[in-house]
């Protein structure tokens, strides 16, 4: 993104890298520390899961990311390898799809700001909408979907797009667990054929475990990385399967024990405050 | 009978029961929303009916009130006439004048000031300061200016229409959700991409209940506007039966104004239909 001096060591193989990302929002009642120093270098077609209580800045390290907002301070660079296409897509929280477009025409997006002429921009719907069994929806209109489907609509727009990295910020945190399930089973099939970098805010432990090959551990107050685990399970992976495995449970816990002290951390600071 | 055989038709005879409850059911919303239309058709003819028995027993004097019989015979020699439909027909064209005149800028300049805070910093105190002075009192102001032809029907009409569809599509911009934008400039679009894929398209609901409202203010300031140096008109028509202490004719003029609401909002709906495609028809 940036020039490249003053940068120590960004190698080939890597897609992201941030130096001291730092971001004070002023408020009223004050300064608060949503990011502070955070350092993270994050692998050519890496999965990276984010997870933290909330409030502990992960939204706030997806946007900077994504363009949405500026750092107050330090920096970061994304590699592209190719700049015919878009540096980053994001997939938002929570109902994104545009009402007024009808599904092929959401999915599309981002080729029609890129000019892809229209009759391209319908194949390119065909083709996505088929692989996610949504053809017979493709010029239906968002309010004739379900919550399912709409979200499958937000992470096919980021798809379509072809971005070199994936910004995801918890996309299915609203859906029930049974949609939940299909969807990361879905979003794994598409993106291991993508190798795109992907960088996946959750709530949900297991969905970390699930779709991550590093989960980030954030605290809150400030936003500080507290701890990044490897998730060493094999691809592809079946979602059903793998919760029952021992290599699972044991990272389960282990996660669960950082995020702990920080859920209670915050709970004494309400309490004091 | 075995157990077994037993046991499946009392559970059979169980569904069955049940079955025919479910039926029953159906059956009974079915009837319920029979009655409610029946209902809804039958509580205003039934008012006619009592309107026209007092007015026959003299409980309530037809000289103010009439009855129905009364306006009807009125009514049809106008229709037959031609009297009706060209006074219908010379406020319909005040009225869709009016409209787009008002209209038409009420949107470029709402969409311009959601759009751009500069352009919204220097007209909103004198839209704010305006806004609130009753049209009617600007008429004669208008008749002065524009004279006793036609212009200053239209405008007067144009100016209620302006307000209310420039407040409307403002307000439409200013509340798009936020994500919408984000999503935008998330995919690189220009100024002109977001304001024809995001800003105009969002806007579009509010902007339409900016043309229910207008159109309401309309068939209002029509009357007003009918009332001085007019010489056809439905409003006129009330005037003039006013003047001639014709109640029948008056009636029927307001009748007509209730059927030519009815036809516009039907109208606006759908246009509404057909631009706002995307929109849930339940609401």
């Amino acid at each position: 993104m940036e020039e490249s001096k003053g940068l120590n060591c960004f190698f080939s193989t890597e897609a992201i890298l941030t130096e001291n990302l730092t971001k004070v929002f002023k408020t009223r009642v004050g300064n608060i520390i949503a990011l502070e120093d955070v350092n993270i270098s994050v692998k050519q077609g890496e999965f990276l899961c984010i997870v933290g209580p909330s409030g502990c800045g992960k939204t706030t390290f997806l946007r900077i990311l994504g363009g949405l907002e500026k750092q107050t301070s330090g920096r970061f660079y994304m590699r592209s390898r190719n700049p015919q296409k878009p540096l980053t897509s994001m997939v938002f929280q929570g109902d994104s799809i545009f009402p007024w477009m009808t599904v092929a025409e959401n999915v599309t997006y981002g080729l029609r700001i890129k000019g892809i002429p229209p009759r391209d921009r319908r194949e390119a719907a065909i083709r996505f909408l088929k692989l996610m069994g949504l053809l017979k929806f493709i010029d239906a209109y968002p309010y004739q979907l379900s919550g399912g489907m709409k979200q499958r609509i937000n992470v096919a727009r980021a798809f379509v797009s072809d971005p070199e990295i994936l910004l995801m910020d918890e996309p299915f945190g609203a859906l029930d667990e049974q949609n939940r399930l299909i969807l990361q089973q879905e979003l794994l099939k598409i993106w291991e054929g993508s190798g795109k970098t992907s960088l996946f805010i959750t709530h949900s432990i297991d969905e970390a475990l699930m779709l991550g090959d590093r989960v980030m551990v954030m605290t809150a107050h400030p936003g500080k990385i507290k701890a990044i685990v490897e998730v060493d399970i094999e691809r592809p992976r079946n979602i059903l399967l793998l919760r029952s495995s021992p290599e699972f449970a044991s990272l389960y816990r282990e996660i669960w024990h950082l995020l702990q002290e920080e859920v209670e951390k915050a709970k004494a600071r309400e309490l004091s405050a | 009978m075995s157990m077994a055989e037993e046991q499946i038709e009392k559970t059979f005879g169980q569904v069955i029961v049940k079955e025919e409850k479910a039926r029953m059911q159906s059956k009974a919303v079915a009837g319920r929303e029979l009655l409610l239309k029946v209902l809804a058709f039958l509580s205003p003819s039934l008012l006619l009916v009592l309107w026209e028995i007092l007015s026959r027993l003299g409980v309530i004097d037809v000289r103010l009130f009439s009855s129905p019989s009364r306006i009807f015979y009125a009514l049809i020699p106008m229709l037959y006439s031609g009297e009706l439909l060209y006074h219908t027909m010379v406020s319909t064209r005040r009225i869709v004048l009016g409209f787009l005149a008002g209209a038409i800028p009420g949107v470029a300049i709402g969409l311009s000031m959601g759009l751009f805070p500069p352009v919204r910093a220097s007209l909103m105190p004198m839209v704010a300061a305006t806004f609130p002075i009753p049209k009617l009192a600007v008429m004669p102001l208008i008749l002065i200016i524009f004279g006793l032809g036609e212009t200053s029907k239209i405008f007067t009409i144009a100016i209620g229409v302006f307000y209310l569809v420039l407040i409307n599509t403002m307000a439409g911009v200013l509340n798009i959700d936020e994500i919408y934008l984000d999503v935008a400039k998330n995919f690189g679009a220009s100024r002109l991409q977001f304001y024809t894929t995001v800003a105009l398209p969002g806007a579009l609901p509010m902007i339409f209940a900016g043309f229910k409202l207008g159109m309401g203010t309309a068939l209002l300031l029509i009357v007003a506007a009918e009332l001085s140096a007019a010489k056809a008109g439905v409003g006129w028509m009330v005037w003039r039966a006013y003047d001639m202490f014709d109640i029948e004719k008056m009636f029927v003029a307001l009748i007509t104004m209730a059927f030519l609401g009815y036809v516009f909002s039907s109208l606006l709906d759908l246009i509404e239909r057909i631009v706002i495609p995307w929109k849930n028809p339940k609401g």
